[in-house]
């Protein structure tokens, strides 16, 4: 059935914001359903509020709107645009929710939009816990015994009928999100409570617990000819228990018998069909008793899913892009497959080689989290590794993941587990945590028995054996020695996935050393290629994983050759923007006719889509696994200076000649503070005081002689890990303590005579300010744009609102902000990108700090002002002159219009409810989004929507604010009460509005105090909205309990005084214009506000 | 379980490839296995597999690259024993694991007397046979020379009958599990889960492969089914004959080597593919529906398009176009290349089997009607 011709046009809607459970696997699959939809002739309508994704630049779609993704701008886009169709289903969670919001509120019907992919009955029986239960017993699958409940009366028979343990899961969500498990009456309570809380339409299935079980899914298509392929098996190390995203898994599936495995398949097909996805993928999960192999479903997502995204790198097969066209009317054995291009997509990828995904979390950005995984998803980001065996890919897995491990053991690391003895090892080892592969090993390794680790485990024997025989061979090779070392003992190590770097730890060697000796023995690195089909056919497309066999599969070229080191897997601090940035220089020097090389590990990824690059290393980033591609290659430039911190660090062990771009002294030359200093007093630039201390002697003295409260910062880390605000000796004292701990252990931040800290004097009050701009090497400057934020100096620029153009610096200030940019710049000798931030405080401008590389802000800036910055730096790079790119086109003025774009950033506290929900120098957020608008309130407000924080627009604010904030929080009070809000207060926050002519409601006791406290109050719902501003990490428990009752009401909490005062300007706006939307293509070409909305 | 003892071995193509690993499995006699060197691309069935006797004179090369993972089960055998010559894997499991296992997979390949070899670049190995076609090849623990005069000394399959090293030696009567046809089934190397279904639409009684097309009709039979088996179907022309005398006498169904022998029997050409399709993943067109069925295949020979006036096409291979099914258009006749019954493999195709069922229905009338 070919192409569908009665429909035009597609609304496409995206995923939002990077939060867990939803990150940038709907970037990939967004980006390659608007891409081939394009392709085949139809008008692309996409809304996606954030920013930092690739989909939406405006190349991607005939309209972009970056909106956000709320029910009602929905409705103005659709009534705008009038699309034919929706395809709901490659946007994840947020994107299917939305569409049955418009179902169900007539929106579609209203305006005759088809939803294509999936129907709403469809999303409706696989969403709905209960519906699903019956639907899958209907067609004779076995599920596990459960009971649905919407209030804790029904929750209560339910479990009195189905008996503890049991998993609680509510409908509706992403990413187990409120899901959790109980074995005893309170943790029932507490749990079963958190779930209809969780859920949007207060539904939960309560399901007897098969903790313990084997966990699989299947990726599974079908299209409308009712054709179904399993496009790949994914196998959990991680028994049930743990959610998926936050497992170790497997592909393709190991441990099941083919006449489990076609069981397995029939299932999945079946359900399927009864759910009634008529088109597109599917991820279908099992569970399987390992004692008896009896199998029952667990759950379908009826979307792609970021478990498609691993399968389709997984295979070579890509899901999201045949799920487009499946929806619009082909069927697969239409659809040529890519790699093959002789074969049709209407088959199932065979793999020869195995492919392992570990996820990466952040517990440490989150003190007072367990840190224990279980069914709600915590992890933030994940890496993907391809070895020809398990053990090869579990071990390139964890070099992939830069937490400091060399691999699965040989390094410093290792001896972490050497206090603990056996018996308190594997009581460990039996709860989940993100420490447990490594436990495994030791465990395994001390020869404690696979069927003791098994038993407490629960982890497949399979598994274990495959890692008791890196153990073995690690035991065996320090028996052994370097010396005594032959060809085949260097090549079954190297085939175990054992890296150069592990083996000099192991014999105490240089990684050079052992790498020359290996060489010499004959041993090297072969690449062989990802093809879907286990090398029965040739293959087209160059995607390669390295292994250590026989054969190289690399073809040759002669044309030049520019590789791009990517940015690894996803954390916080460093996540999609960097990733857009790769992929926008992969994209501008194929056009400029260079052969580009994407050299990275994440899975979730546009870059390592085979289609992005001319050529795609699916590798680790680290020294060793780079300079084999660069043998391999022989690249004439190498991108280091895209990817984040992950390529940077890596600069210094590449051949300098081969680095694009500014130099490595250069970067240098801004990171080491000392040469700094001495550049910025050359300049005449105002800097903040400081100094650099290696310990804590030297940090204390620096405080000294500076003065407190001082900003402690790490060199060489990204999203300030490790950044405080201390405000006296003692906090100055235990941040250093601390610090040096994660130097020993070899962590990211952690303290070292290379990498001292720095201290500087902190400006309290002050405007943070950060600028991109870019840098040709005849020494002309670009300013991308100067971004204003919202929230003060301290809090971390990825957590803080920005406003581009800048709201309150005056003219002359920005000036002034604009000549230090370019002074830095030609100081430097930048060749490429280069952000500046500025602390700005009653009209001085002081520089804090430059990075001459692409900055979190480069895709925000680019689609603020319409000049496709990452594309321009990426040339300039490469040596083009950015007078030749204005000729060419690619470099354009920055659009002149009135509009305002505001960047939002996206916090994770729901997810850690533990953790103190507060602003500060390290940075928590997991992504962004922007609003954009006429003016700065109305793009403000826009920005809280998407980023889940929609401002309310009556009732009651709760605030409470540190004594600087006071006056801020003052405009900010009365502008609420102009609105008809109500403002209640704690004392001291009352007196001042009082006095000042602001009335005040209702006086709030402090915690602990008689009448009713803050947190009675914002749980008895009668707050709409918190404002808490706390002050430095000081005694804060009662601004603590405060914002920890906010989010778990989930009610909007602003924590600076300036973000309340932006927040009572974008109300007002709100209430003054009408909800108005606009593409990205209308503000790129220069939007005038009409004279009665020209006021900002 | 400790660091395994490496025992070190090689395979040699006839062509003079060489490829290092390590020997696995029951020791070949004189440390040299032989036999024609081809690859499958399963990920799961590795049992299933060894144990078809359609791989009769054949040295299987696994693509996927760990083997032996869940080990192996009684109920899994495909026939009384492998007939295979040797099997190549990348990796086989030190550690079997699953609820369903009797054996490790190496007992198995020890206890039958199947040789293999470990640590080889399966992929090499594969891409070489994909590029040059499936060749004879030789394995073991001997010395390279030894082994490439054996490799070059193999004759591999063509021109040989390989039927008669498989067969059975006398009929055998399975019961029915359901229906109440009579069924007799030639036996090429007939595979287990055939039988099943086999006998879920009646007795079936399984009779050599030079069995008289005489002595099967004198059994009255509902049906008679052709079954899958190794090799050439070139030599077997006495088969042929055979069955040109059942033809129109009763209805028949043929599977694999049975859709070769029916179609040569019609006058079909049959040719040798280079490298085969042995597989679990190969789509193939139901002309009557236009439905793509995902199929297992292991064939290396194959019927040539359009050489049979007397036959309809009904399924085609759409990575490559060739003949997957064809149907006689005067008497009651038809059958698939590929391996509608699994096992191992998916399910897709098993209407095939209730279409067996219709035929013999349509000319015989319902079950039990002769009994």
């Amino acid at each position: 059935m070919p192409r569908r011709d009665d429909i035009q046009s597609i609304l496409l809607i995206g995923s939002g914001p990077i939060v867990i459970g939803q990150a940038c696997e709907f970037d990939y699959s967004g980006t390659q359903a608007c891409r081939v939809l394009g392709e085949d002739g139809y008008r692309v309508i996409l809304v996606n509020s954030n920013p930092a994704t690739i989909m939406t630049d405006p190349d991607f779609a005939d309209a972009t709107y970056v909106e956000p993704l709320r029910l009602d701008v929905l409705e103005a886009v659709i009534a705008r645009e009038r699309p034919d169709a929706l395809l709901p289903t490659l946007g994840g969670q947020t994107a299917l929710n939305l569409a049955m919001e418009l179902v169900e509120a007539g929106v579609l019907e209203e305006y005759g939009v088809e939803l294509i992919g999936a129907d709403a009955e469809a999303i409706a029986t696989a969403e709905d816990r209960g519906r699903f239960k019956e639907a899958m017993l209907e067609i004779g699958l076995s599920v596990p015994d459960s009971g649905i409940a919407h209030t804790m009366v029904e929750a209560r028979s339910v479990v009195d009928s189905i008996g503890l343990p049991v998993v609680i899961r509510p409908a509706y969500i992403l990413g187990g999100k409120g899901t959790g498990m109980a074995a005893t009456p309170e943790e029932f309570e507490k749990a079963a409570s958190a779930g209809i809380e969780t859920s949007p339409i207060s539904e939960i299935l309560i399901e007897k617990s098969i903790a313990g079980w084997k966990e699989f899914e299947l990726e599974v298509m079908r299209d409308r000819a009712d054709n179904c392929v399993v496009i790949c098996s994914i196998e959990n190390l991680d028994p049930m228990g743990v959610h998926t995203g936050d497992s170790i898994t497997v592909a393709p599936a190991q441990t099941l018998s083919d006449v489990e495995y076609q069981e397995m398949r029939d299932a999945s097909f079946a359900c399927i069909r009864r759910v009634g996805v008529e088109t597109g993928g599917s991820n279908v999960q099992f569970a399987v008793n390992p004692a008896t192999g009896e199998q029952v479903i667990i759950e379908m997502n009826p979307r792609v899913s970021r478990s498609s995204a691993l399968a389709s790198k997984a295979t070579g097969f890509p899901i999201a892009k045949i799920a487009a066209k499946l929806a619009v009317g082909y069927t697969l054995d239409e659809i040529p497959n890519d790699i093959t291009r002789k074969t049709p997509a209407a088959f199932e990828p065979t793999i020869d080689y195995v492919v392992t995904k570990i996820p990466r979390w952040a517990f440490e950005k989150f003190p007072g989290t367990s840190g224990v995984l279980g069914t709600s998803m915590q992890s933030v980001g994940e890496v993907m590794a391809i070895g020809r065996t398990f053990p090869e890919s579990l071990q390139k897995g964890m070099r992939s993941l830069e937490n400091g491990r060399l691999g699965l053991n040989c390094d410093p690391a290792e001896a972490a587990l050497d206090e603990f003895d056996d018996d308190a090892l594997l009581a460990a080892a039996a709860i989940a945590t993100p420490g447990r592969i490594t436990q495994l090993e030791a465990l395994l390794r001390r020869g404690v028995p696979l069927e003791v680790v098994h038993s407490a485990t629960k982890v497949d024997p399979w598994f274990l054996d495959q890692i008791l025989s890196i153990s073995e061979e690690r035991l065996h090779l320090e028996d052994l020695g370097m010396d005594s070392m032959d060809r085949n003992g260097w090549k079954r190590a190297k085939r175990l996935g054992f890296a150069d770097a592990q083996l000099a730890h192991l014999w105490g060697r240089g990684a050079d050393e052992v790498r020359s000796v290996r060489e010499a023995a004959g041993v090297r690195p072969t690449y062989k290629t990802v093809d879907t089909c286990g090398a029965e056919f040739a293959a087209e497309t160059p995607y390669y994983y390295s292994t250590w066999e026989d054969e190289d599969e690399v073809v040759a070229s002669d044309r030049p050759k520019v590789m791009i080191l990517g940015s690894g897997p996803n954390r916080i601090g460093q996540g999609l923007e960097f990733d857009y940035c790769c992929v926008h220089a992969s994209f501008a020097l194929r056009d400029a006719d260079f052969e580009t090389i994407m050299v990275n590990c994440n899975p979730e990824t546009v870059s390592t889509d085979y289609d992005t690059s001319d050529r795609l290393y699916f590798e680790p980033l680290t020294a060793e696994d780079v300079a084999n591609v660069i043998d391999a290659e022989r690249p004439i430039a190498v991108i280091v200076s895209l990817g984040g911190q992950t390529p940077l660090k890596l600069a210094s062990t590449l051949p300098p000649g081969l680095i694009a771009g500014t130099s490595p002294e250069s970067i240098d030359r801004a990171e080491d503070r000392e040469q700094w200093n001495v550049l910025c007093s050359q300049l005449g630039i105002p800097q903040p005081s400081g100094g650099t201390a290696v310990d804590t002697v030297g940090a204390l003295a620096v405080a000294g002689r500076i003065g407190y409260p001082v900003l402690v910062r790490p060199s060489y880390v990204l999203g300030g890990r490790g950044m405080e605000i201390v405000y006296d000796d003692a906090q100055l004292a235990r941040a250093m303590a601390e610090l040096s701990g994660l130097g020993s252990l070899g962590i990211e931040g952690g303290l070292s005579v290379e990498r001292p800290v720095l201290v500087d004097r902190f400006l309290e009050d002050a405007t943070e300010v950060d600028v991109d701009a870019i840098r040709d090497h005849l020494g002309e400057v670009v300013i991308g744009a100067v971004m204003e934020h919202v929230e003060e100096a301290g809090v971390h620029s990825g957590d803080s609102a920005c406003v581009i153009p800048p709201p309150h610096l005056s003219a002359a200030v920005v000036e002034r902000i604009e000549e230090h940019t370019r002074a830095i710049a030609e100081e430097l000798d930048v060749r490429g990108p280069v952000n500046v931030q500025y602390a700005v405080k009653d009209d001085e401008v002081y520089v804090i700090e430059a990075n001459p590389r692409a900055s979190r802000t480069l895709p925000f800036v680019a689609k603020a002002t319409g000049v496709p910055l990452a594309k321009v730096a990426s040339r300039v790079m490469m040596g083009a002159t950015l007078d030749e790119l204005r000729l060419e086109g690619l470099l354009r003025e920055r659009v002149v219009g009135d509009h305002v774009a505001v960047k939002e950033a996206v916090l994770p506290f729901d997810r850690f409810p533990e953790a103190d929900p507060l602003l500060g120098p390290e940075m928590r957020s997991t992504g962004e989004v922007m609003g954009i608008d006429l003016t700065t309130g109305l793009a403000f407000t826009k920005s809280q929507i998407a980023a889940g924080g929609a401002l309310p627009d009556s009732g009651t604010v709760f605030m409470s604010l540190a004594d600087r904030d006071k006056a801020v929080g003052l405009e900010a009070a009365r502008g609420l009460v102009d609105l008809g809000l109500d403002v209640v207060a704690t004392s001291g926050t009352a007196e001042h509005l009082v006095a000042n002519n602001v009335p005040v409601t209702t006086l709030v006791a402090k915690l602990g105090e008689d009448g009713v406290d803050a947190v009675e109050l914002i749980r008895s719902g009668s707050v709409q909205m918190v404002v808490n501003s706390p002050r430095g990490r000081g005694p804060r428990s009662d601004g603590e309990h405060i914002r920890a009752a906010a989010g778990a009401e989930g009610i909007p909490l602003l924590t600076t005084a300036n973000a309340a005062l932006a927040a009572a300007r974008g109300l007002a706006d709100w209430r003054r214009f009408p909800l108005a939307v606009r593409t990205l293509q209308e503000y790129h070409e220069g939007i005038v506000a009409a004279p009665e909305e020209g006021l900002r | 379980m400790t660091r395994q003892h490496i025992v070190e071995a090689a395979l040699v193509l006839a062509d003079g490839e060489v490829f290092e690993g390590e020997a696995i499995g029951a020791e070949p006699e004189g440390g040299v296995a032989t036999g024609e060197v081809v690859f499958n691309t399963v990920l799961s069935g590795y049992q299933e597999v060894i144990t078809d006797p359609s791989y009769a004179g054949q040295i299987i090369t696994f693509t996927v690259a760990h083997i032996g993972n869940y080990g192996v089960s009684r109920d899994d055998h495909e026939s009384r024993r492998p007939f295979c010559r040797g099997i190549v894997v990348r990796d086989l499991a030190r550690r079997r694991s699953s609820w369903r296992s009797s054996d490790d997979l190496d007992g198995l390949l020890r206890a039958n007397g199947v040789p293999g070899i470990a640590g080889i670049d399966t992929r090499r190995l594969t891409r070489h046979l994909r590029d040059a076609g499936a060749m004879p090849g030789a394995f073991g623990t001997a010395d390279a020379s030894t082994l490439a005069a054996a490799a070059a000394a193999e004759p591999g399959t063509e021109g040989i009958d390989l039927v008669s090293e498989v067969t059975c030696d006398a009929p055998t009567v399975i019961s029915s599990t359901g229906g109440a046809r009579r069924i007799v089934a030639y036996d090429f190397g007939i595979k287990a889960t055939i039988l099943e279904h086999l006998s879920g639409l009646g007795e079936v009684t399984v009779v050599p492969a030079y069995t008289p097309a005489d002595d099967v009709l004198a059994m009255q039979p509902d049906g008679v089914f052709l079954s899958n088996g190794p090799g050439d179907p070139g030599p077997l022309s006495d088969i042929r004959s055979i069955i040109a005398a059942l033809l129109g006498e009763v209805p028949i169904f043929g599977i694999c080597l049975g859709h070769q022998l029916l179609a040569g029997t019609l006058g079909a050409e049959t040719f040798k593919l280079p490298f085969g399709h042995h597989g679990g993943n190969h789509p193939v067109r139901n002309l009557a529906t236009g439905r793509v069925e995902i199929t297992s295949q292991n064939h290396n020979y194959c019927v040539a398009e359009g050489s049979i006036p007397s036959a309809q096409l009904t399924h085609v291979n759409l990575n490559d176009q060739t003949v997957e099914g064809i149907r006689c258009r005067d008497v009651p006749a038809f059958s698939v290349q590929y391996h509608p019954e699994a096992g191992p493999g998916p399910h897709d195709s098993r209407y095939l089997f209730a279409e067996f069922e219709d035929m013999m229905a349509a000319v015989v009338g319902p079950a039990g009607g002769r009994g």
